[in-house]
């Protein structure tokens, strides 16, 4: 199989993240779609690494993994904090650093 | 020859001064006393120095003493020296006599006013400056005493400072002054420039050499000095203002010793203006006009005070004019300046002493007739009166004659022009001053119900007597056998009496002189004894009167030349500064505002917004970067 399909498939990922990102208010599918679009970068590392031939977009792979891990952590604290205090998990009622 | 005591003479009345000011108010019961004992003691020192002096031969009188060396920087050296000389002892002698004669006439003068201990503190920082000044053995050590009598000067006519008027008078004489200290720094700096020296023995020796450009710039220089100090055309308008000080003041400080100060200045720098013509011939210029019109300006003013005032600035006139005419006039300037010493000193304290009585009233218009009341003050004033027109054979006589005399000799139609200056200006003085004397102590009275005149007590008019015995014998005493003269030479260039082809011989001019003064005396006495003194001024008057009882517009002149557009320089620059500098930065401050308000619009505060803003970003970038790469 073509590596190139699999370039294609990471790109079309992270557009749909991107997109959801933008156009979504409940802040845990923005989440998801944030993770969406770290692994779609993934997918492009590990493709990148098979057509080289080395290990080195492997490695990256496993460091945005780790990175993955602790923004989940962080970001899910704080969505759970701002609905606790908000009773909402629109990302749009959270505005109070405007201005 | 070295002697150790000059320095006395300065430091006496410093530390008095000192004393009376860090003590304060526990120094009131006694302040005064220790001033006329500073002052007194100075003038022991100054005595005892000057006969010392006598006992020298005339080259070897000059004495120094050297105190510390005040500047050290490469091959510039400045000494703290002191240089008592034939010059210098004239006006110690001046200075500390008729200056211990004033503290003793304040000690009775203003015993009613609560600031009399600083009023002596300030006396005796005026006597330290003044000797200070004429004692300087170097342009710079002048200088300090120089700018000392001015600080002196101006704390002592705003020394009623809660008149606001009178405070303003202070301001002014301080401020004008200035503009002479100026032209004292500007001489100093370039002697030091084109000789390397400042002091009087080092600039004598390097004149020669010196081009005669340099020579006229310096001559100008100390001329506009000595113009601020002495109230010489045009820096003149500050003396009638400055009567606003306590009248011992006015005797002391603007009649017999500070005002003195410039003809001082230019007689020291006798081998500047020798060696520069046009420095000298500016000296005698301004020498003519002040005494012009300062006897103008004499005619016409009805306070007492203010009329002595521009009776001395005409007197200085004369000898600034001596001065000017080269060696064969400094002798007689500074023998004019001693005689006017004592009777102006005498005179003003007369005034005091007339105030005193009349409820400190200065408006000659309401006194009248005081002769039988105040006989003593009558008899002294009267003989510093007769002293100052020239009588013989009062002071005054003696030498304003040879002034007249000398200016007359002159030269050319230099020396008929001087001539008739000065003997137009005898008959002026004569004219004015007969007017004081009749509108103060003859005629009919004219004072309010609630005045009444009586002498002053002992310790008032003894100064006076003393004062007035000075004035009759002083002139007679400097010429018998030329005295003052033969006295000067060795210190400025010898003129002998007799070299000259007269013009006139000498008995013509005194002829002339008497006649002039006759002739002012003839129409006082018929304007003001024949017809009767109103009170008030009149006020239909011919324009030349309103014209000098304004000073001949002095102040006026000083406001159109220099106040306005000096204001208006200032309302200028004000005007840059707010507008322009202060706009750049204003503006550079609010352009940074006004981009931070603009950006700031885009901080919605909404995550989504963000998040797209990066993500155009991100692709912008991505895209400059795939273009360029391209």
């Amino acid at each position: 199989m073509d590596s190139a399909n699999y370039l294609y498939l990471s790109a079309l990922l992270f557009t749909i993240g991107a997109v959801g990102v933008v156009i979504r208010r409940n802040a845990i599918v923005v989440f998801m779609c944030i993770e969406l679009m770290l692994n779609a970068a993934n997918l492009s590392f590990v493709t990148f690494s098979r057509i080289n031939g080395n290990l080195e977009g492997q490695v990256v792979a496993f460091f945005t993994m780790v990175v993955a891990a602790c923004e989940v952590v962080v970001g899910l604290a704080i969505i759970v904090t701002i609905y606790r205090s908000r009773r909402s998990a629109s990302v749009d009622d959270a505005n109070l650093l405007k201005r | 020859m070295t002697s150790n005591l000059i320095v006395y003479l300065i430091a006496i009345p410093l530390f008095s001064s000192a004393a009376l000011l860090l003590a304060g108010r526990k120094a009131n019961k006694w302040g005064h006393l220790l001033g006329t004992l500073a002052s007194a003691s100075s003038f022991g020192v100054g005595a005892y120095l000057f006969t010392q002096m006598l006992a020298q031969p005339a080259e070897e009188r000059a004495m120094t003493q050297k105190l510390f060396t005040w500047i050290s920087v490469g091959s510039f050296n400045v000494d703290a020296s002191l240089l008592l000389d034939q010059l210098s002892i004239c006006f110690v002698l001046l200075i500390t006599g008729v200056g211990t004669l004033i503290h003793i006439y304040s000690i009775s003068y203003m015993s009613h006013d609560l600031d009399r201990r600083r009023f002596f503190a300030y006396l005796n920082l005026f006597i330290a400056s003044m000797l200070l000044l004429v004692l300087g053995d170097s342009y710079l050590n002048l200088y300090v005493g120089w700018e000392g009598v001015g600080l002196a000067s101006y704390l002592l006519i705003g020394f009623w400072n809660q008149k606001p008027t009178y405070a303003t008078a202070a301001k002014k004489a301080f401020v004008m002054n200035r503009v002479g200290d100026l032209g004292l720094s500007l001489a100093i700096m370039i002697a030091f420039a084109s000789m390397g020296t400042v002091s009087f023995a080092g600039i004598e020796e390097a004149a020669p050499k010196a081009s005669t450009t340099t020579l006229t710039a310096i001559g100008i220089m100390l001329l506009i000095a000595a113009a601020g100090k002495s109230a010489q055309f045009p820096l003149q308008a500050w003396l009638g203002d400055a009567m606003a000080g306590p009248t011992p003041v006015s005797a002391l400080i603007h009649a017999a010793t500070m005002v003195t100060a410039g003809v001082y200045l230019i007689t020291r720098s006798n081998f500047i203006f020798d060696a520069a013509p046009t420095a000298q011939l500016l000296v005698v210029i301004v020498g003519a006009i002040t005494l012009l019109f300062g006897a103008v300006i004499g005619t016409a003013k009805d306070d007492i005070k203010k009329a002595l005032a521009a009776s001395t600035m005409s007197q200085i006139g004369y000898m600034t004019l001596a001065a000017g005419l080269g060696p064969a006039g400094y002798a007689f300037a500074i023998m004019h300046l001693l005689t006017h010493g004592f009777f102006k000193a005498g005179m003003f304290l007369g005034a005091g002493s007339v105030m005193h009585g009349m409820n400190d009233e200065v408006n000659m218009r309401k006194y009248g007739a005081l002769r039988k009341f105040m006989p003593i003050t009558f008899i002294t004033f009267g003989l510093g009166y007769l002293a100052i027109i020239g009588v013989p054979p009062f002071a005054g006589f003696y030498s304003k004659d040879m002034i007249i005399e000398t200016a007359l000799n002159a030269g050319g139609i230099k020396g008929i022009l001087l001539g008739s200056i000065t003997l137009f200006g005898a008959g002026l003085t004569a004219f004015y001053m007969t007017r004081v004397m009749i509108l103060t102590f003859t005629g009919t009275k004219r004072w309010d119900d609630d005045v009444h005149p009586h002498e002053s007590p002992i310790l008032m008019w003894l100064p006076m007597a003393i004062l007035a015995i000075g004035s009759v014998v002083s002139g007679y005493l400097f010429t018998r056998g030329d005295a003052l003269v033969h006295w000067l030479e060795p210190v400025v260039a010898a003129h002998e009496h007799g070299e000259h082809t007269y013009l006139l011989p000498p008995i013509v001019v005194s002829g002339l002189a008497l006649t002039m003064v006759l002739i002012g005396v003839s129409i006082a006495v018929m304007m003001y004894v024949r017809r009767p003194v109103e009170n008030v001024a009149p006020e239909s008057v011919s324009a030349l009167t309103k014209i000098v009882r304004q000073d001949l517009l002095q102040d006026a002149a000083n406001e159109a030349i220099f106040m306005r557009p000096g204001q208006a320089l200032t309302k200028t620059l004000i005007a840059v500064d707010e507008k322009v500098i202060d706009g750049a930065v204003h503006g550079v401050g609010t352009m940074a505002i006004g981009s931070g308000s603009g950006l700031r619009k885009s901080q919605t505060g909404y995550v989504r917004t963000y998040s797209a803003l990066i993500l155009v970003g991100a692709a912008a970038i991505v895209l400059g970067i795939w273009v360029i790469t391209q």
